[in-house]
């Protein structure tokens, strides 16, 4: 346990908000969904990987949308995969997010002039929570996102107010 | 669908869907695939879905300089040797000479870049196939190399840093130690890969006699690079046509054996991959003994960029294969026509043809042992 | 190139004279390689020729280009050959009117014509005879013109998503 190893009794009984406990567990186990889509995708993976190790968070890749929290749109959504991702997103179950990964898919990045055949931004077929800025983003950046997500997660109500005020 | 009656069961074909989101198909890439209960019947490649549109946006830009960037992103996980092949093609047109400095420089860089990606391939190959270790070993290995890069160029995966006729900025101080130390340390490893994953049983069950490619077949397709190394033909365009320096090194050229199953099947394409890690070490010293220390590295770059009218195909080796540049030249200052021949789009074509009747398991590794990288297939 | 030097252009031209007669025209290039201009009716014929012939044996098809000239209203096709016995490299070149753009395809000959002749439909709408499967590669099918066209104009919406900033 490191550092709380042996600090406690086991009478020790902690009293948090009940919103707090569930924002707290939510934000730290975020599943994201394994699926890349252009260049920022190897930097996905290398974020994952052994140097910056994703799962120092809790954040663990899921081959399912039906599993995941996050989805990480990492690269270039093109018209054919507009649909697509769609309906990926549909599939993921409440609540979602969405991390819009580098410039290609916060905007169209440098395929937004020429680029008959690249969607200008993917928050036109899905709603965007972080957008992360970069071509391709480094990793560290792309941690940064999670935890702007994270920060996301944390002012959240999830906990419905009594209808009579009680 | 057709109903199939053998020995009086009626059977049913089935059309399954992989892709295009599919942890292993490294990308978006969907196959359609026909299956007669486990058996693979015909698999039809349905790509474009990262079409984004390199050849119109060439011919948009007003600089040839201009579509370098673009380049680097047709294949994101080997950008020095798609900058390289693109340079030396419009160095062509130019008729220019780059100075030696940069020469060895550049050459250095794209072996540097075909191991990092190697390590890619390799790694992801594995974990296609289950083993997730040796994928955390190369990716350290990897980022050492992005490291060496990142000083170089400043960025970790798409760099813009060979330009026509030289490159970018200086090379910095201790480039040549850096780079000394990681062929150093990186020797070893090749080892250390082999231990763990090459004579790995259960890897070895996985990839030998499955989607053996024949190198007639390959040569009809066209097939280039570990591909068609692995199917036992000694091509190789840095010794057989070479460009730049590469007449000036030693190293030799890695074949599929049929070591433990047959010529040209999924093991073979493999280990030609970590071979080939090898030569490009023995390549980066010689080159590193070789080059200059001294040099002006933009001494040849051109203020403007006008070629003559007239076109050029020029062919370089990446990890991939054959990459082909096609550029047409009309003496404006934009190309009139640029055409990327990448070898993931030739390499893929093959797949229908090597992967019927194996079993829908092995078509990952029968993907996965191609190496695809879907930018370069939809470009 | 190297290659080159084992049989230029012009000698393999002057041997092809022999079977295909006046069919054939060689053009010399001051820049890159020269070429030669084959109809696109006996595209076929010509490639099968270059592939079976024991002195020329061109058994792969390096790639295979589109292009589109606006000033002569043509589409054009460009295909660069490798003999890996022979170690010697061609250029053929087709070009069709733009408002009849059918050439012979070449997929029977070299199996890796199959996509790339695809793509040349796809970009250029350049039409290929023969072809057993000529449907769209890298577009959707169902996408409005032939992108790479120089008068190309892009559509503005593809199932309901704006192409468009």
């Amino acid at each position: 346990m490191g550092l709380l190893d042996k600090k406690y009794h086991d009478s020790n009984i902690i009293i948090v908000p009940l919103e707090n406990a569930l924002n707290w567990a939510r934000k730290s186990s975020l599943w994201y969904e394994q699926f890349g889509l252009a260049c920022c995708a190897i930097e996905m993976m290398a974020t994952a990987a052994s140097h910056y190790d994703f799962d120092r968070f809790g954040i663990l890749p899921r081959s399912s949308p039906r599993q995941a929290d996050v989805m990480i749109v990492a690269g270039t959504v093109t018209m054919k995969m507009a649909s697509r991702i769609e309906r990926l997103y549909e599939q993921m179950s409440e609540p979602r997010y969405v991390i819009s990964m580098g410039s290609c898919s916060n905007s169209g990045g440098p395929y937004w002039e020429h680029g008959y055949h690249v969607l200008k931004g993917v928050d036109k077929v899905i709603p965007v929570d972080v957008y992360v800025p970069g071509c391709p983003p480094r990793p560290e950046a792309l941690l940064e996102g999670f935890l702007k997500l994270q920060e996301r997660i944390t002012n959240e109500t999830v906990v419905e107010s009594k209808p009579d005020g009680k | 669908m057709d109903e199939i009656i053998t020995n009086g069961v009626q059977k049913q074909e089935m059309v399954i869907n992989m892709g295009p989101q599919h942890p292993s198909t490294h990308g978006v890439l969907r196959l359609e695939v026909v299956l007669d209960g486990e058996v693979v019947k015909k698999v039809t490649a349905d790509i474009g879905y990262l079409h984004r549109c390199f050849e119109k946006h060439a011919e948009a830009m007003d600089d040839y300089s201009k579509v370098i960037p673009y380049t680097d992103r047709i294949d994101y996980v080997s950008a020095m040797n798609q900058e390289h092949g693109y340079v030396i093609a419009v160095e062509k047109l130019l008729d220019l000479e780059v100075p030696e400095r940069v020469e060895y420089m550049r050459v250095i860089l794209a072996e540097l870049q075909r191991i990092a990606s190697h390590l890619l391939g390799v790694g992801t190959f594995g974990l296609d196939l289950g083993a997730f270790t040796p994928f955390l070993y190369c990716f350290i290995e990897r980022e050492k190399i992005l490291k060496i890069f990142e000083k170089v160029s400043g960025a970790r995966l798409l760099y813009n840093y060979m330009c026509i006729g030289g490159l970018m900025q200086d090379i910095p101080e201790d480039f040549k130690t850096d780079t000394r130390e990681f062929v150093k340390t990186f020797r070893p490893k090749i080892q250390e890969l082999n231990d763990l994953l090459s004579s790995n049983r259960i890897f070895i069950d996985r990839t030998a006699n499955i989607g053996v490619l024949p190198a007639e077949v390959a040569l009809n397709y066209a097939a280039s690079g570990p591909m068609l190394r692995g199917s036992g033909v000694k091509w190789d365009l840095r010794r057989n046509d070479p460009y730049s320096i590469y007449d000036r090194f030693e190293f030799d050229i890695p074949v599929g054996k049929g070591e433990v199953g047959t010529v040209g099947d999924c093991w073979d394409r493999y280990i030609v991959r970590v071979r080939e890690m090898e030569e490009s070490l023995k390549i980066i010293e010689q080159a590193l003994d070789q080059m200059p220390d001294e040099g002006d590295v933009k001494e040849a770059v051109p203020k403007r960029v006008r070629p003559a009218e007239g076109e050029v195909y020029v062919r370089t080796e990446t990890p991939r294969g054959e990459l082909g540049y096609y550029i047409i030249s009309d003496k404006s200052a934009s190309p009139f026509r640029v055409k990327a021949r990448a070898p993931s789009f030739v390499n893929l074509s093959i797949l229908p043809a090597i992967s019927k009747g194996a079993l829908i398991a092995d078509l990952v590794a029968i993907v996965g042992s191609i190496d695809i990288v879907l930018g370069e297939v939809d470009r | 190139m190297k290659s080159d030097a084992l049989k230029s252009p012009e000698e393999i031209y002057e041997y092809l004279k022999a079977s295909f007669d006046e069919l054939l025209e060689y053009v010399p290039a001051e820049l890159g390689q020269s070429w030669i201009t084959v109809p696109p009716f006996s595209m076929k014929a010509v490639a099968k020729f270059l592939r079976d012939d024991p002195a020329l044996r061109f058994n792969t098809l390096m790639c295979q280009s589109g292009v589109h000239y606006p000033d002569e209203d043509e589409l054009g096709v460009t295909y660069h050959l490798h003999s890996t016995s022979h170690k010697h490299t061609l250029v053929l070149k087709v070009r069709v009117p733009i408002a009849d753009p059918r050439v012979q395809s070449v997929e029977a000959i070299w199996k890796t014509a199959d996509w790339h002749e695809r793509e040349a439909w796809d970009l250029l709408g350049i039409v290929f005879d023969g072809h057993p499967n000529l449907k769209r590669i890298l577009c959707p099918e169902g996408w409005e013109g032939h992108p790479l066209r120089k008068d190309y104009r892009q559509q503005e919406t593809y199932l309901g998503v704006t192409t468009g900033a």
